[in-house]
């Protein structure tokens, strides 16, 4: 039952934030900041009872019938895996909330509807474990981050949503197809129509058949996550969207194409996918170095970020796809370090727009030397971004690549390039937004809200970095069960 | 009492956090005692453990400390642990030691700096990383200690961050060592993957039970963790950050671009030297690279103008030494070197720092002159580091270079050719540092120098001199944590005694033919410098050895230019132009079909009953 709250609770939210707007200006963020407490207070009883489950991996379930006729049920469940994504969503929807606060003028009621309901369709997402149920969640986030990117965003508003909505709806045609296509076959072997996880991970596929399935699957998250070269939505979206977007857009959504491949693609197909692994860890490698050469190409300073984005999730599509315990475990661990680390870089790209009214980087330059608070805290994120070890994102992308070394050493050793193209961008930044003469432009520095914010994320990303046992022990269970299926079902 | 190794790396990062929490709010006059006295207490604090750990026998004198289990996935699992042994020490002892000097001198050099919390927060961190690197049980904490200092490098060579230039040299710093830390961490991958552990010791003593020596695997392992270490310590073929390096504030130069930092790599080989006993063909590449680049870095060290540039090429040449060292198996040689090069070369740079404050930051040392009386202090202070330096007899580097050169000599094979390299090097030395003490402190006086500086900087370098003069007599034991001698068939044994004679000879002669060579072209004028600079190309080659013989200019052609090129060319994502173009066709289609819509119904008519007379034909034909 504690499941279908956690995601009720941001819709009810929602619901009540639309006509809290026209009462009182302020009362919809502070709707917002409660739905998402309670969801807090869900998941710290959630992570309190992690020992007392039955089953390791599973650490809840909820199952209800909801269109019997062709086996479809309300079927929520929750491992590690999950319970760390969404607690990463619930934090960085308190991150979102708190940085859009003098950003979103206009509209706020319909705003926090917006933002709330992307939040209850990703932590939908994290938990169905019905596939129709899971589709249409991936439904449900989709439509209010379109409006979010459409009504709030910047210049370009119009076209990027638009992009961000046809990419995402047109791979999301292909899960769809993909699903039925593989509950038909399961009943035709079966005589049971079910659309149920477990019942069709005994799917038994030709194949041929799983190849094609897989694929469906495969492009829909890789469209989501993304990878080169389906990421070209990316940038628009992150470019126009207005800073809270980009922080949901960025920490979480991009992270539900990463948990699709773990989810989904990986043990319902698992002889497909290590047939594809070559192909998909040499897609992992390209996005590495591909994005990050465009990210130094470019002056926009959320443009870049977006492109780092693609590099970053290069990684996860390389460690999922090496498939053993270290690459898996890796792959989750960079899902929810650059969850943290990109969110705080969009958020200052979003205060400097808001104080500069740019994000040309070309028009930037001396800013330490004004806000020295904002230009540490972009320090800290580029250092991390970079891969520095003793912060989260190091631990991801090196257990990735030590993971797939043993996979394919040399798609590894060609991905492993990019962590010399990722200091050459992330560097880049603070030359050209940072350092250099003093800017004239008097820049009103981080308060206290906003230092709140990123000391929050600050020390996430150093928890993550210096203990992230303790996140690991979270995903052990499932991530081995993973590695498993790969190494019997495998060639 | 070795229970507390812990707090040795952790008190100076406990200065950081102060530091960096502050925001600069701290008193100017409390920022120092912080920055400098959490190094301090370290330094202290490794005073005593060196006590007790010396006091156990040879074979008892190793400590590991577990502080938390750090990460592990599958098979893989490393804990945040620390190892002490006479090796770890020994460089805990010059990390903590010449770093609390240097941050004592920095308090007086950085005085005036509006950035003087930031310097120091800095600095603290830095030496918190150096001291993870030196102290790591195994080999990913190790390289988190690695990409620590070299973060700490770029921060504090581009400290004055409102010069783009010294923002290039931080990035070129970085992004040069990224590519050997690369090359490392596949070193790293391929030892877990092969070897399953990378805890240092064990992987040491599972490589000697499972690789033969000379097995393609420990030489490919070996030759990544090489990669790392040129990187970081500034050789061959990535020793073109360091010259650049030298931009940040002076105090820096000395801890990190001196006397620490880019001393890793040779720390790395050292502590991983088991694996260069299997690998002897990387091992004696070690060698190589390191008498090409002592050689190479010394001949540029004699055209450099600016006095830190000087020090910088002189720096890569000694490690240069270090390197032959660890290459003809000569480890514990390489230790002293790196000790003693700790020492007179913190002591030279602290010294240069002093001149260039008294002369409100001129660097060009022919812009000096004369300052042997107006700085007597720097003066004999620097004189005491040039002859440690250029290893005359009784100095602390006379005593390490020498083993060295003897060392190399024995080691057979190619030796006497290493010899003789390391030997000509000892003939550069000599003369580029007489080169720089005759220009600089002889001669008439070009700048006006005002004595600049008190006693925080005036006793950093008396103890510094001293230790550059006695430090020879110091030479910790390193046994066991580094062989006795080289391993069996690289220097064989008695090969010391045989070489004895004429070639100790000529190794402690040659520092004196290249003070000779120097004094007659830069004092006496006998051969003037005027009429060497008459050779036919010579001012091609000055060119060519002042910029390091061409490698930036090499480097910015095989991969800046066309790493920028493409970047710009390929700015708007040449992908995207997939989907434009799928844009571009469904507005093609919708402009080709909308004139049809006409809303005459005739035509709709017409339309509809061709197509259905289509349809059917296709169905009864086809």
């Amino acid at each position: 039952m504690i499941l279908l709250w956690l995601i009720l609770v941001p819709l009810i939210g929602g619901l009540l934030a639309l006509p809290a707007g026209r009462w009182r200006d302020d009362a919809p963020r502070a709707l917002a900041l409660a739905a998402l407490a309670v969801d807090t207070a869900l998941i710290l009883t959630l992570f309190a009872g992690t020992g007392e489950a039955p089953d390791p991996a599973w650490l809840a379930q909820a199952d209800w019938a909801w269109i019997p006729r062709f086996g479809i049920r309300l079927h929520l469940a929750l491992d590690g895996l999950s319970l760390l994504l969404i607690a990463l969503t619930v934090f960085l929807g308190f991150a979102a909330v708190l940085c859009s606060w003098t950003e979103i003028r206009e509209r706020r009621g319909f705003f926090h509807f917006n933002l709330l309901w992307t939040l209850a369709g990703v932590i939908g997402v994290f938990l169905a474990l019905d596939l129709f149920l899971f589709f249409f969640f991936w439904e449900v986030m989709l439509i209010p981050m379109y409006l979010l990117i459409g009504i709030w965003g910047h210049e370009n508003r119009a076209y990027a949503a638009m992009k961000f909505f046809i990419f995402t709806q047109v791979s999301g045609l292909f899960m769809l197809i993909a699903i039925i296509a593989l509950v038909f076959l399961h009943y035709q072997t079966t005589r049971t129509l079910s659309f149920d996880y477990f019942e069709l991970l005994k799917a038994d596929l030709y194949p041929g058949a799983a190849r094609w399935i897989m694929l469906g699957f495969f492009i829909a998250f890789t469209v989501k996550l993304p990878a080169v070269p389906f990421h070209t939505w990316l940038p628009d979206a992150h470019t126009q969207a207005p800073t809270g977007g980009s922080v949901i857009l960025a920490g979480v959504l991009l992270k539900t194409g990463a948990y699709g491949l773990l989810r989904f693609v990986v043990p319902l197909f698992p002889g497909a996918a290590q047939d594809f692994a070559p192909i998909a860890m040499a897609l992992g490698a390209v996005s590495i170095l591909y994005a990050a050469k465009l990210a130094f190409a470019q002056t926009d300073l959320k443009r870049l970020i977006a492109y780092t984005s693609v590099s970053h999730m290069g990684f996860v599509l390389l460690g999922v796809f090496a498939g053993n315990a270290a690459a898996l475990q890796g792959a989750v661990m960079t899902m929810l370090a650059h969850g943290i680390s990109a969110a705080a870089l969009f958020m200052v790209a979003g205060a400097l727009q808001e104080r500069l009214h740019t994000r040309d980087m070309d028009r930037m330059g001396g800013l330490w030397t004004r806000a020295p608070r904002i230009g540490a805290i972009t320090l800290f994120f580029s250092v991390a971004a970079l891969g520095m070890p003793g912060l989260g994102n190091f631990v991801g992308e090196f257990l990735v690549l030590l993971g797939s070394f043993r996979a394919d050493a040399a798609i590894t050793a060609f991905a492993a390039l990019g962590l010399i193209l990722a200091p050459v961008y992330a560097l880049y930044v603070m030359q050209r937004a940072f350092h250099g003469p003093a800017s004239p432009r008097e820049v009103r520095d981080f308060g206290l809200r906003e230092m709140g914010v990123m000391l929050s994320l600050i020390a996430a990303t150093a928890w993550m970095g210096l203990h992230p046992q303790s996140m690991l022990a979270h995903t052990e269970a499932t991530v081995n069960g993973l590695a498993q299926t790969l190494a019997q079902r495998g060639p | 009492m070795l229970n507390l190794l812990w707090l040795v790396p952790f008190i100076p990062l406990a200065g950081f956090l102060i530091l960096a929490a502050s925001e600069g709010r701290l008193s100017r006059a409390w920022v120092p005692w912080i920055g400098a006295g959490s190094v301090g207490l370290s330094a202290a604090l490794t005073a005593a453990l060196a006590f007790e750990l010396l006091a156990l026998a040879p074979e008892a004198r190793v400590f590991r400390q577990t502080l938390w289990h750090w990460m592990a996935a599958g098979d893989f699992g490393v804990d945040f642990a620390f190892y002490l042994d006479a090796l770890s020490l020994n460089m805990l002892l010059v990390v903590t030691g010449i770093g609390f000097l240097i941050h004592v001198y920095s308090a007086g050099y950085m005085a005036d700096d509006p950035g003087i919390a930031r310097f120091f927060a800095y600095m603290n961190l830095f030496v918190f990383a150096m001291l993870i690197l030196v102290l790591a049980d195994n080999l990913p904490l190790l390289y988190l200690g690695w990409e620590g200092v070299g973060l700490c490098s770029y921060l504090l060579i581009g400290f004055w961050y409102e010069k783009p230039e010294n923002g290039y040299a931080a990035r070129k710093a970085f992004v040069v060592t990224r590519v050997g830390d690369t090359a490392m961490a596949l070193g790293l991958f391929l030892l877990f993957t092969q070897l399953g552990t990378l805890d240092i010791q064990e992987a040491m003593a599972r490589a000697n039970a499972q690789w033969p020596a000379g097995s393609g695997l420990a030489m490919a392992t070996a030759l990544l963790l090489l990669g790392g270490a040129v990187g970081k310590s500034a050789q061959l073929p990535l020793q073109v950050w360091l010259p650049d390096a030298m931009a940040g504030p002076t105090p820096i130069s000395a801890l990190i671009h001196a006397a620490t930092m880019v001393t890793a790599g040779v720390y790395l080989i050292a502590r991983t030297h088991a694996l260069y006993t299997l690998a002897p063909e990387v091992q004696i590449l070690v060698a190589f690279i390191g008498a090409i680049t002592l050689l190479m870095s010394g001949f540029s060290a004699l055209t450099q103008t600016d006095i830190k540039r000087v020090l910088a090429y002189s720096t890569i040449s000694q490690i240069g030494y270090m390197f032959l060292a660890l290459g003809v198996g000569a480890w514990s040689a390489a230790i002293f070197h790196l000790t003693t090069h700790a020492f007179f070369k913190a002591l030279l740079f602290l010294g240069a720092g002093a001149v260039i404050l008294s002369l409100h930051h001129e660097q060009d040392i022919f812009k000096m002159g004369g300052l042997r009386r107006s700085l007597p202090l720097v003066f004999w202070t620097f004189l005491i580091g040039l002859a440690a330096l250029v290893a005359l007899p009784f100095t602390s580097g006379y005593y390490s270079k020498h083993e060295i050169l003897l060392g190399a000599y024995g080691a057979g094979g190619a030796g006497p050719w290493l010899w003789a390299a390391g030997t000509a090097g000892a003939v550069l030395t000599g003369l580029y540092s007489t080169r720089l003490l005759l220009i600089a402190f002889f001669g008439p006086e070009r700048t006006p120098a005002h004595p600049h500086y008190g006693s925080n900087i005036g006793v950093p370098l008396a103890i510094l001199a001293v230790l550059s003069l006695a430090g020879g007599l110091a030479k910790l034991p390193l046994f066991p944590a580094l062989p006795e001698a080289g391993p069996e068939g690289l220097v064989p044994s008695g090969a010391e005694g045989e070489a004895g004679g004429s070639v100790g000879l000529l190794t402690t002669a040659a520092p004196f033919l290249g003070i000779a060579i120097g004094y007659l072209v830069y004092r006496t004028g006998t051969a003037s410098a005027e009429a060497m600079l008459k050779l036919p190309g010579r001012e091609a080659l000055r060119r060519l050895w002042f910029s390091g013989w061409g490698m930036d200019w090499l480097y910015d052609r095989l991969f800046v230019f066309p790493f920028v090129a493409l970047a710009r060319l390929n700015k708007a994502d040449a992908v995207d132009g997939l989907y434009l173009g799928i844009v571009a066709l469904t507005r093609l289609g919708h402009r080709l079909l909308a004139p049809t819509q006409t809303g005459q119904l005739r035509r709709y008519a017409a339309g509809m009953l061709f197509g259905a007379a289509l349809i059917l034909a296709v169905g009864v034909w086809a």
